[in-house]
């Protein structure tokens, strides 16, 4: 739906002087159909990635190419036209404060040109959709931030689009909120078919709803994949450090800091063991046990779902001695355990 | 003076100051409209980029403001009379009145707009919206009760100015003061001139207040 080619941007730098790159050569396709998050840290480059999708920041080399058609190729007026094609939701909602919550979802359309009867046929339900049928006549002032996202959505689905964009669009609200948010977008990508782009730095949202995931970092991609695979197993340390916290294996911060990269005698393994699809349903944690000897101690765990599938984290420590780290591993080959040494201690 | 002959000079003077207020008023801001909206999304990066122009347009309208208005008025006689025919009277007032409120009132708009959150403007451009519709459906209307506000601004301040026009024989509430209150000793006149224009600025702020508010619908308030 959506393919980044190579793409990098630049800012600022006038008059020969390099600017500042935001995006660093991006090579991401996000499939049709599906809720893709990109996450980041900010200043990441993520806001930038999706400004470009639609064409509110222009590549300063590469191509964007949305639906089979290159964005930085277009005259303005095409380029309006494919906005009518793509729509947006923002962290701020951004709404017209002038005008009620039907005026603002008809807002996209009086742009579009359409006549006021067909508007109001075509409010009405999307107010509806987003549960806010009652709310017609009420200005954003007089409505929780809750439900001016939700105007928002009404507002970005008005003109029917393909593809809609996030920009933190949960950021702004209470977690409680949030959840309902993501279950709405969820479920409008459910039932429209609607291809979700979305820009987050919160781990708790590409979690919930997306089904593939980019992560970002100083203005490149350092992993990209389904969802579920780059929770479960996190390669890059920027990953690992947005997770990290999100998944309830942070460990405390005494135990982290005595960790350390080689083995000492007489001391302790840190492993993590991770849980998911086969193994999360069995009882490998008294199998452990009782592979290795009784001396296993957890440090931290926890148990959880990502997009949808069961996932398990736990990490434990045992001696760092030879005959130990062989059973161990015997075990693990055995039960298909995935499995990260953290470090050792003494 | 007998009060029977001071209300006959104070309703011609009144008359004459709502005319060159109304009128002046009216022209200026129709003509300083779209100015301060092009100066306020005529900068790099902005809706309609001319950062010259700009610049350039920035520049008279500043040089205008710093001109005092009683030279103003003076300077321009030749203009006045090539548009009224006239250099002198209510009417030929009304031009340098007009030129002053130009200026003044495109930098209150200019202001207003500004003031309008960016994101509405990144949110209408996701929209497809051209800039023309941007200024139309986004930035005025939102803009409207800073727009009606700084309306009232622009009309006290000219009733302020319309004291000044007595000079060109303009007449008004401020040449009566003048002449018949500090040129022939009557106190009286001048006091009387002064709270009927007091009176005069509060009932046009506190209209232009309650139409403002009327609009407002930024806070729960309404």
């Amino acid at each position: 739906m959506v393919a980044f080619e190579a793409v990098t941007k630049q800012f600022g730098g006038r008059g020969g002087k390099p600017g500042f790159t935001a995006l660093d050569g991006v090579d991401f396709a996000v499939p049709r159909g599906a809720i893709t998050g990109i996450i980041g840290r900010s200043g990441a480059g993520k806001s930038t990635m999706i400004r470009l999708v639609n064409g509110l920041e222009k590549a300063s080399s590469g191509r964007v190419v949305v639906d089979g058609v290159e964005v930085g190729g277009l005259s303005e007026t095409d380029l309006r036209g494919l906005r009518r094609q793509v729509g947006m939701i923002f962290q701020h909602f951004n709404l017209l404060s002038s005008r009620t919550a039907f005026d603002n979802v008809a807002l996209p359309l009086e742009i579009a040109g359409m006549d006021a009867r067909a508007i109001r046929d075509k409010v009405g339900p999307l107010l509806d959709l987003v549960g806010l049928g009652d709310k017609a006549n009420s200005y954003p002032a007089e409505l929780s931030g809750g439900q001016k996202q939700r105007v928002g959505i009404a507002r970005a689905l008005a003109t029917d689009p393909k593809l809609l964009l996030s920009d933190e669009a949960t950021s702004a609200l209470d977690p409680e909120t949030t959840q309902s948010i993501l279950q709405l977008l969820k479920r409008i990508n459910g039932e429209l078919g609607l291809t979700v782009l979305l820009i987050t730095h919160e781990m708790e949202v590409v979690k919930t709803i997306a089904t593939d995931v980019a992560v970002i970092d100083r203005g490149r991609i350092v992993e990209a994949g389904r969802t579920f695979d780059i929770f479960t197993l996190p390669q890059h340390d920027t990953t690992k450090a947005l997770l990290s916290s999100s998944l309830g294996v942070k460990l405390p911060e005494w135990v982290r800091s005595g960790l350390q990269p080689q083995p000492l005698s007489g001391g302790r393994v840190m492993v993590r063991l991770v849980f998911f699809g086969e193994t999360a349903f069995q009882p490998l944690t008294a199998r452990l046990v009782s592979e290795i000897g009784t001396d296993v101690n957890i440090m931290a765990g926890t148990i959880d779902e990502i997009a949808g599938e069961p996932y398990g984290s736990l990490v434990v420590s045992y001696p760092s001695d030879a005959a130990v780290l062989e059973r161990a591993a015997r075990f693990y080959a055995e039960t298909g355990l995935t499995t990260e040494v953290l470090g050792y201690v003494g | 003076m007998s009060a029977e002959m001071l209300f006959t000079l104070l309703w011609k003077a009144m008359g004459q100051t709502l005319q060159m207020v109304g009128i002046a008023g009216v022209l200026g801001s129709l003509i300083g409209l779209p100015i301060g909206i092009f100066l306020a999304t005529s900068g790099r990066g902005e809706l309609f980029p001319a950062p010259t122009v700009n610049r350039i347009i920035g520049l008279i309208v500043n040089a205008a403001r710093s001109t005092p208005f009683i030279i103003l008025v003076v300077a321009i006689i030749p203009f006045t009379r090539l548009v009224t025919g006239t250099s002198i009277g209510t009417y030929a007032a009304i031009v340098p009145l007009t030129i002053a409120t130009v200026p003044f009132f495109a930098r209150l708009v200019e202001s207003a707009i500004r003031e309008i959150d960016k994101g509405l403007i990144e949110a209408a451009r996701a929209m497809g919206a051209t800039p023309f519709q941007i200024v139309w459906k986004v930035l005025l209307p939102e803009a409207r009760p800073s727009l009606i506000m700084a309306l009232t601004m622009t009309l006290v301040s000219l009733i302020g100015y319309s004291a000044m026009v007595g000079a060109v024989g303009g007449g008004g509430l401020g040449d009566l003061g003048i002449r018949y209150g500090y040129q022939r000793f009557m106190p009286d006149v001048m006091l009387t001139v002064v709270v009927v224009l007091i009176v005069l600025v509060q009932a046009v702020q506190s209209i232009g207040d309650r139409i403002a508010r009327r609009f407002d619908r930024r806070s729960r308030k309404n």
